[in-house]
């Protein structure tokens, strides 16, 4: 009924190739955004921005950087923990090093890092394909968080191995350390997620996209009709590194504070961002944000559910999680193998012709 | 065009051909023990329809690949627009404007058609990385002005009303003509054809047709193509190279191929009397 493109007319191409082209959709994501920033920080607690919504601007950033690789180009990583490790570290390593700079600026350098360390590990890419890639990537996982492990300059020759982010400020507010207010984390994060979001549908609409998926679709045809093969995955692995290494610049600094790399930045993350991104649907970008909400989400109202609202004891309820959360993703994949993305591009064609179906 | 050697001629329906556009000269290429092409010559001309006919495994799609830099020959010269080519990856060479179409149609399948036929005007975009992640100045004048060029091509080719819809739920037909655009985007000086009616019924063949002399006729374009239906190949072609067993074993009008002994013992078969 309101979700139509009838009456809706594109009289230039710049219209016609924005990110909404429909009317309703454009007006509620100005809404998302409205609320977002003008609302949302004004009512949260620490306990929603711990368990909540840090957790998911912070995935998000880094499911966008890495459907960007393995949704649009077709590359596929198992490095992401590994990068994320990057972020973190030459976060650290800027933040102590530079006390007088932005950490604004620290966070935006800690990406460019991740991206020439993604450029590296990516190199391998022109050579081998599919699983061998990943088995490829694999290595870069064990081998970054072995690095920040056993080379102790890394983490400032501290006793416990572990960094821990000072305290910083931003236009005087705090972002960093132990006084950092719920609201300000939040707002951080959320400016970067907004920026990363913006900049990759940028990305993915223009010809950047169009050659990553070019090669993602049929890399031999992409090839003979003129994409440089070699620049267009590196450049996919530097511009989803980037990303991840904010990410994981702001897991660090912002989110948790203090990091022990194995810990925090183990297979365990590569995994999860990847089933973020498979969950929420590769190759778009609405689909990163689906998958990451999905899978931080999940076990918070599960956790809710089960131990809040049945009354069960919390060791049970965590590995009820556990099952749970592994079925439902296996019976959304079976249901939807392109995942929530998906689902939603569906329901959106059904609601074009709802009520009227023909 | 610079120095194009070679002078021009008028076909039977008056159109004027120009000079060389590309030189293949002796061309071998090899694969181990296998000789594919055996020291084959042939030119292209401007504004021609020349097509590239034999049988199966004569060795016409090698010839269009090394054409396309996608096989390196042992021995030969390639000389496209008066110079001789060095050696390219297939990018350097889709840049240089030679596009071309697959026997095998090679589709970026989970695309819209617009964004496939936009792929092919790679050679005429060169805003940066970081002017496209902000969509603006240069990145956003690249993007309309390379769709209003991409939209004429639709039009064109009449795919108007599929030009949002992801390649993979096209039927063969207009998958085909989709490749073909591709192709055509990018402006190319010389368009190569592989096949481009294979599996198509007579009627999407006369579209097809159709399109190949529209192509040529209204853009001018240069177009190269390997053909199977003699038919089509005799009605739509100015010149004709015949090839069998990785040999040259003709080369002229379709009238002179016709009339030539090795061709009709090789090719169209010898009358048995």
């Amino acid at each position: 009924m309101f979700y139509r493109e009838a009456g809706d007319f594109k009289t230039s191409y710049t219209e016609d190739s924005q990110t909404f082209p429909i009317k309703f959709d454009r007006y509620g994501y100005y809404v998302t955004l409205a609320v977002a920033f003008l609302v949302i920080p004004f009512i949260i607690n620490d306990y929603w921005v711990n368990a909540v919504f840090m957790p998911f601007l912070i995935y998000s950033i880094a499911a966008i950087g890495l459907n960007i690789l393995v949704g649009y180009c077709g590359q596929v990583s198992l490095g992401t923990g590994g990068f994320m490790a990057v972020g973190a570290y030459a976060c650290y390593k800027l933040m102590t090093g530079f006390p007088d700079v932005s950490i604004a600026i620290h966070i935006l350098l800690a990406g460019g890092i991740t991206a020439a360390v993604g450029v590296l590990f990516g190199l391998p890419s022109l050579r081998i394909k599919g699983f061998y890639l990943a088995v490829a990537t694999l290595a870069a996982q064990f081998f970054l968080v072995w690095l920040f492990n056993r080379v102790p300059w890394f983490y400032n020759y501290s006793a416990s191995g572990q960094i821990s982010a000072p305290e910083r400020t931003l236009f005087g507010i705090t972002v960093t350390g132990a006084e950092t207010t719920a609201w300000a984390a939040y707002m951080f994060c959320l400016v970067f997620l907004v920026a990363s979001a913006w900049i990759a549908r940028n990305l993915t609409r223009g010809m950047a996209g169009r050659k990553w998926m070019a090669i993602r679709d049929m890399d031999i045809a992409a090839e003979i009709i003129g994409v440089n093969p070699l620049r267009a995955k590196l450049s996919a692995f530097a511009v989803s590194s980037f990303f991840i290494g904010i990410a994981g610049a702001l897991f660090f600094a912002v989110y948790l504070g203090a990091v022990e790399v194995g810990e925090v930045f183990g297979i365990n993350k590569s995994f999860l961002v990847l089933f973020m991104v498979i969950i929420g649907g590769l190759g778009s970008i609405f689909g990163s944000f689906a998958g990451a909400a999905f899978l931080v989400l999940l076990p918070v109202f599960l956790k809710n559910v089960l131990v809040g609202g049945l009354g069960w004891p919390t060791d049970l309820a965590a590995h009820l999680e556990l099952v749970i959360v592994g079925g439902l993703i296996i019976t959304f994949l079976v249901a939807e193998p392109h995942g929530l993305a998906q689902l939603w591009r569906v329901a959106k064609e059904k609601l074009r012709l709802w009520p009227f179906p023909h | 065009m610079n120095e194009m050697t070679g002078d021009s001629y008028v076909t039977e329906d008056g159109r004027t051909i120009g000079g060389v556009v590309m030189e293949m000269k002796n061309i071998t290429l090899r694969f181990g023990g296998v000789v594919a092409i055996k020291d084959i010559s042939f030119d292209i001309r401007q504004g021609e329809i020349r097509a590239i006919i034999g049988p199966n495994g004569a060795g016409k799609s090698s010839m269009l690949n090394v054409i396309s830099g996608f096989y390196k020959p042992q021995e030969g010269e390639v000389w496209y627009l008066g110079e001789k080519r060095p050696p390219m990856k297939p990018y350097q060479v889709a840049r240089q404007g030679i596009a071309r179409t697959f026997q095998n149609i090679a589709l970026f399948e989970g695309m819209s058609v617009l964004d496939n036929v936009m792929t092919g005007r790679i050679r005429h975009m060169e805003a940066g990385l970081l002017a496209q992640a902000a969509w603006k100045g240069k990145a956003e004048a690249e993007e309309v002005a390379n769709r209003e060029a991409v939209e004429k091509i639709i039009d064109f080719l009449e795919i108007q009303h599929i030009r949002k819809t992801p390649v993979g739920r096209l039927p063969y037909g207009l998958k085909k003509r989709v490749e073909l655009a591709r192709a055509l985007a990018a402006e190319p000086s010389i368009l190569l054809l592989d096949e481009p009616m294979a599996g198509m019924n007579v009627e999407e063949k006369e579209d097809m047709s159709r399109f190949v002399l529209d192509v040529n006729d209204e853009f001018g374009t240069t177009i190269a193509l390997i053909e199977h239906d003699m038919g089509v190949v005799m009605d739509l072609s100015d010149r004709v190279v015949v090839m069998d067993y990785g040999k040259k074993i003709g080369d002229g009008t379709p009238d002179e191929v016709r009339t030539n002994q090795d061709v009709i013992d090789a090719y169209l078969g010898v009358a048995h009397d």
